[in-house]
């Protein structure tokens, strides 16, 4: 039971002056209730991935095979799909139509073809996990506060309910609070949901937080695998992707070459100060 | 995924790419004038081949402009069927009932749509071989006669480019907004058209509520850069006539005078 990307290739605007190589030769497997971080610079090629995750885009060569299940391969198989992996786009807020909250999380298990109460069911629940208040739920979605559009968003694709939640900077453009409210969220999401969680970022302190393996993406490529304590100390290689390790992992070099003795695997700001705190003491 | 190439520039280089905006905006109303002389086909074979020549030479895919046109395939044949059923006069060649093919209508239907293929294809090569921030020049230059009476030329120009260039961003917003909802289970593509109309409200309301949000963040950073309109505003890349644009200019004049010619003959020899 996993997600397997195989030989994946995928150019924009084939044939044209506008040609671009987006994913080269991409191939990798994230095993059922892992959470993963995807992290590379603008550009290098990680919504165009994720976007193959849910048969949105289609490799022009090699395949995604879903527990066993090849999703590009039978077209009536798309809706199921779609519903088995919730991808919450960058600013999903931007995607909110309906009158109300409620109506606008229905939306998507309307579409898959639930009964009502089924439906009724779903929307509930998933505006509970994400904590929009019932009073909330007959309101336009337009008179909610930034944080609180996306999180309705979120709830909108949790609905669906998946079994992979995919999320492309689910943070961008919010305020510390609504940042942690959001990541603590997810978390919650994947624990007690026990959901597949990919999340894609820019903060490493995000994908240090909460993600079990990263996946380094650079011009289409997958260039860095492992757990957070592989790919942070690996300062230089980040760097040389014009990418950067977490805040804690700058401490930590800049303690060490200062004669202090801290681990050199620290990318966690509560790993830094229990290190920081042994030295002190 | 849908892709509209009309009025969108083609980033290479070529000699028609280097041509003053303006020249080449003379050039192709010339172009277009010149396709409502031509009567016969003969001239439409000599414009054909001109305007492949054109194309050529502006290294622009020919599969490029051909996908261009098809946004636009219904209003052809719409027009050409217009043509057909409702020309009178020449030999009926097929009649049921109350409607009639005649022979003139077909030599129309088909005379409209190479008209209308060529002006298109002719007005899309000034677009796509034209930065929109040289195209605007044009325009307003092209218009500036036209102030004294009170032609907001500028103000036009700069509607037109700002609506130029937000074709595509807008495709994009489109596209991505359409992604999303179809990851929610939106199905754009089967049922009758009422269904249709309505699967459009999750992409429609979005998107205009996104034109809104940019028209207002355009307007400020216009502002912020103290953009008063035409009064007083200077350019930092002036416009320069050289000589390939005369040189230009003379092949269209060419192109005109054979047009002309080829009408004459046709005139003579009555080819239709």
């Amino acid at each position: 039971m996993s997600i397997q990307i195989v030989n994946v290739d995928y150019t924009y605007s084939r044939g044209t002056a506008f040609e671009k190589k987006a994913l080269n030769n991409v191939s990798l497997t994230i095993e059922k209730g892992e959470f993963v971080g995807l992290i590379g610079h603008t550009g290098s090629g990680k919504s165009t991935l994720i976007q193959h995750l849910n048969v949105l885009m289609r490799p022009d060569s090699g395949s995604i095979i879903i527990d066993g299940e090849d999703i590009g391969a039978d077209k009536s198989r798309l809706k199921a799909i779609r519903s088995k992996v919730g991808l919450v786009f960058q600013y999903p807020e931007h995607q909110l139509f309906e009158m109300t909250v409620y109506k606008d999380v229905a939306f998507g298990p309307a579409n898959a073809g639930l009964d009502a109460d089924e439906v009724n069911k779903r929307v509930l629940d998933a505006l509970a996990i994400v904590g929009i208040p019932e009073e909330l739920h007959q309101k336009s979605p337009f008179e909610l506060s930034g944080g609180q559009k996306r999180r309705v968003a979120i709830a909108g694709i949790l609905a669906m309910g998946p079994e992979i939640l995919v999320l492309d900077e689910p943070t961008a453009g919010l305020d510390p609070r609504g940042r942690d409210e959001i990541l603590n969220q997810i978390k919650i999401m994947h624990e007690k949901l026990k959901l597949t969680v990919i999340l894609v970022s820019h903060s490493m302190e995000d994908i240090a937080r909460l993600a079990d393996r990263i996946f380094v993406i650079n011009h289409g490529e997958i260039v860095m695998s492992g757990t957070p304590a592989e790919i942070f100390v690996q300062t230089d290689a980040l760097e040389s992707l014009g990418l950067s390790s977490t805040q804690s992992t700058y401490v930590a070099r800049r303690l060490r070459a200062a004669g202090f003795d801290v681990p050199e695997d620290i990318y966690t700001v509560d790993a830094a100060v229990s290190a920081i705190l042994k030295v002190l003491m | 995924m849908l892709k509209i190439t009309i009025g969108q520039y083609y980033p290479v280089q070529s000699p028609i790419h280097r041509l003053d905006a303006r020249m080449k905006l003379l050039c192709t109303i010339i172009f277009i004038t010149v396709l409502f002389f031509i009567g016969n086909f003969l001239g439409y074979a000599f414009a054909a081949v001109f305007l492949a020549g054109m194309i050529k030479l502006s290294k622009v895919p020919p599969k490029y402009l051909i996908r261009g046109l098809r946004a636009i395939i219904f209003i052809i044949f719409f027009t050409a069927f217009l043509n057909i059923f409702f020309t009178a006069g020449g030999d009926v060649i097929f009649s049921w009932g109350p409607i009639q093919i005649t022979q003139q209508g077909l030599v129309n239907a088909l005379r409209m749509a190479v008209r209308l293929v060529m002006l298109i294809i002719g007005s899309s090569m000034l677009t796509l071989t034209t930065t929109p921030i040289q195209l605007t020049e044009a325009i307003e230059f092209g218009l500036s006669p036209f102030k004294k009476i009170g032609v907001p030329a500028h103000e036009i120009a700069m509607m037109l480019t700002i609506a130029l260039r937000f074709i595509p961003t807008l495709m994009e917003e489109m596209d991505k907004i359409m992604k999303a909802q179809m990851a929610r289970g939106a199905d754009f593509d089967t049922g009758g058209l009422f269904k249709k109309a309505k699967s459009l409200v999750p992409l429609l309301v979005p998107l205009f509520i996104s034109s809104f949000r940019r028209a207002d963040e355009l307007a400020l950073a216009m502002e912020a850069r103290c953009y008063r309109g035409d009064v007083g505003r200077t350019r930092m890349k002036q416009m320069k006539m050289r000589f390939s644009d005369y040189q230009a200019l003379a092949v269209m004049g060419l192109f005109f005078a054979t047009i002309l010619g080829i009408e004459r003959l046709a005139g003579l020899w009555g080819v239709w």
